[in-house]
């Protein structure tokens, strides 16, 4: 069997490298197939994965609020399997978490992150006569780290001022330029429910999402809560995972044990993730095609060499070689092509990657000066698998043509 | 009496299409151990498809066919391969061999799909063939830097090379000179005599075909009735 293996690997060789200018033009499909491949997996992962980790980094992975999914039971329809409701009213409920610091302490004491709490209100920032819409955080300062990057957000000032400060306000630094204010100046907070106070800005915040730096401010908890004119008021629990993965079992857990609303990130960002699986699909919808375009050259490069040798066949099949060992011996062929341009390939991909990722650009979300890419092993076994298996697809139909073919009418012919 | 090597019954080749052709028609033929067989006869006469008929090259339309023992009218592709593989030898009008290969490695070739030797033993054995047969300096010549005669005789050291028990020759010196004739014949005649091989050749050459041991002559696909040695064209 070893005898016949040999066999079959130094006539493939042969062939292959007797022509050396088609087997070039082949493999050299097959690379830029491969290459274009990689590099585009790893740019729409590598964007993919910087989007998604701004998006993670900006936000709780999970957020507990003091909503509730479905309505509260009500007492009858316990009692009856079929009740029937009528003229109910929705009774007037403090807003808030309740026993927030004992739930805190009850969900860190199983869950692997940290949990922070924070109140949210809607208000206008006014400074010099120039007013925006403002979403008012407020946080304490020192469990917020724990669960977001406020602290290594924060450009001018520090976290730990809105603590010294008398009403002290974090100010995202888009917001800021808005309105014109600096560290050290005084702006005015005013809420929907009337709520009015004078805040001195006593740092600027980047997060390095637009959306955020121009909308969001901090302030301390005790504050954010008079501006929501609710003292005591916890409207969320924000929760740091160790494993960000985790998110959506921990949310499922935690509105278990709750039953307060408890939304992971991906929750929170179905559609975008859902786009994301869509963008996947038609990327490597694309990268087949691509690969499949490389693969007619094998099968063009097959085909001759099985059209030029027809006479070798018929020899070899007259001498006693199977048809599968003749079948064999051009599948290899194609192999030697897909093989040659899979390595080339992953050479190029990845050269292509770093010198994509070494360019600097301006991006139009994020901080980030250089296109995201990412290195995954996957990319490489991915677009190496697929141009491999469409190089023997293509090469097997020529070479099962040519292991049929009938010595008899071949050696009549060269008679 | 031992059993001879190949037993034909109503061998017949019948070319089905618009117009039927019969190529061989109900061939009665037997080839001992060791016998040198000339097939002789006039161009279109079915010899050439009789041989093909005889090394498996091409199944009878009807008709049995026994080698060495073995009934073959129904094996498939694969064993009738490995039956021509491991039974049967080649030499035709035209040499055949691999253009990109060496005549050492031409003559390895069978021998290496057989698989039954090292790599070590398979390279002496195909030097021994090739020396045997006047080549040991164009080993390691390809066949475009060989003459007729040469390419020619690594072409037999090749159809030697698993040490068949029959040979089957279609016009085998039917493109070389008169020397280069005789030098494959003195071959092929000290192979029946030394090894016991059986040879079945087909040959306009007179003079090779009275050098056999017995010959038949093929008119329209059959044997003819009584061979003439004198004039077997």
């Amino acid at each position: 069997m070893t005898g016949a293996l040999d066999l079959i690997v130094s006539i493939a060789v042969t062939h292959v490298r007797a022509r050396l200018r088609q087997t070039f033009v082949g493999v050299l499909g097959v690379a830029t197939g491969v290459g274009f491949s990689v590099i585009m997996a790893a740019l729409m992962q590598g964007s993919q994965e910087d989007f998604v980790a701004q998006l993670v980094d900006a936000m709780p992975h999970v957020s507990v609020s003091d909503e509730r999914r479905n309505p509260p039971v009500q007492p009858a329809e316990q009692d009856y399997a079929a009740a029937q409701i009528s003229g109910q009213s929705t009774p007037a409920m403090r807003r808030g978490v309740k026993n927030p610091y004992a739930l805190m302490a009850s969900l860190e004491a199983w869950l692997p992150g940290v949990v922070a709490p924070s109140v949210q209100a809607r208000a206008v920032i006014r400074y010099a006569g120039r007013d925006t819409a403002a979403n008012v955080v407020g946080v304490d300062p020192r469990r917020e780290p724990k669960v977001s990057k406020i602290a290594a957000q924060i450009r001018e000032g520090s976290l730990e001022a809105l603590q010294r400060a008398s009403n002290g306000i974090i100010l995202g630094d888009g917001l800021a330029k808005k309105i014109g204010a600096r560290v050290g100046n005084s702006v005015v907070v005013a809420t929907g429910g009337g709520a009015t106070m004078s805040a001195r800005v006593v740092g600027l915040s980047h997060s390095g999402m637009k959306i955020n730096d121009e909308t969001q401010a901090y302030t301390l908890l005790k504050t954010a809560q008079v501006l929501a004119g609710q003292t005591g008021l916890v409207n969320e629990l924000r929760i740091r995972l160790n494993d960000v993965m985790q998110a959506r079992e921990m949310a499922d857990r935690i509105e278990a044990q709750t039953g307060y609303k408890s939304v992971s990130w991906q929750e929170q960002n179905e559609d975008l993730l859902s786009a994301f699986a869509i963008r996947n699909l038609i990327m490597y919808t694309v990268v087949g095609a691509i690969l499949l375009v490389a693969s007619f050259g094998t099968y063009n490069i097959v085909s001759t060499i099985t059209h030029e040798k027809t006479r070798d066949i018929a020899i070899m099949k007259s001498l006693g070689l199977r048809e599968s060992t003749v079948r064999r011996i051009f599948v290899l062929e194609a192999m030697i092509i897909g093989l040659g341009g899979l390595l080339i390939g992953w050479a190029l991909g990845y050269l292509m990657s770093r010198g994509l990722g070494s360019i600097e650009i301006n991006l139009p979300f994020g901080d980030k000066n250089h296109l995201p890419i990412a290195y995954a092993p996957q990319h490489y076994l991915i677009a190496g698998g697929v141009a491999l298996a469409s190089s023997v697809f293509a090469g097997y139909f020529p070479a099962r043509k040519a292991a049929s073919l009938h010595p008899v009418e071949i050696i009549r012919g060269a008679s | 009496m031992s059993a001879p090597l190949v037993v034909a019954r109503g061998l017949t080749r019948i070319l089905t299409g618009e117009i039927e052709t019969t190529l061989v028609d109900g061939v009665d033929l037997d080839i001992a151990a060791g016998e040198f067989l000339a097939i002789t006869g006039p161009s279109g006469s079915g010899k050439s498809s009789l041989l093909y008929l005889l090394g498996l090259l091409d199944e009878p339309t009807r008709g049995e066919l026994a080698i060495d023992g073995r009934e073959t009218s129904r094996l498939r592709e694969e064993a009738r391969a490995d039956l021509r593989l491991s039974t049967l030898g080649f030499v035709f009008q035209f040499h055949f061999l691999l253009p990109e290969f060496s005549a050492l490695d031409n003559v390895m070739l069978p021998m290496r799909a057989f698989g039954r030797l090292s790599d070590r033993q398979m390279t002496a054995q195909a030097r021994d063939l090739l020396a045997s047969l006047g080549l040991e300096a164009h080993m390691g010549k390809r066949p475009d830097q060989m003459s007729g005669g040469q390419r020619q005789r690594v072409a037999i050291a090749r159809a030697l090379a698993n040490r068949p028990k029959l040979i089957l020759a279609d016009e085998p010196t039917g493109n070389l000179d008169s020397h280069s004739t005789e030098q494959v014949l003195a071959i092929l005649r000290k192979l029946v005599d030394e090894t016991k091989t059986s040879v079945a050749i087909v040959t306009h050459d007179l003079s090779l075909a009275a050098q056999a041991d017995r010959r038949v002559h093929v008119v329209d696909g059959r044997l003819a009735p009584h061979a003439a040695p004198s004039n077997p064209a």
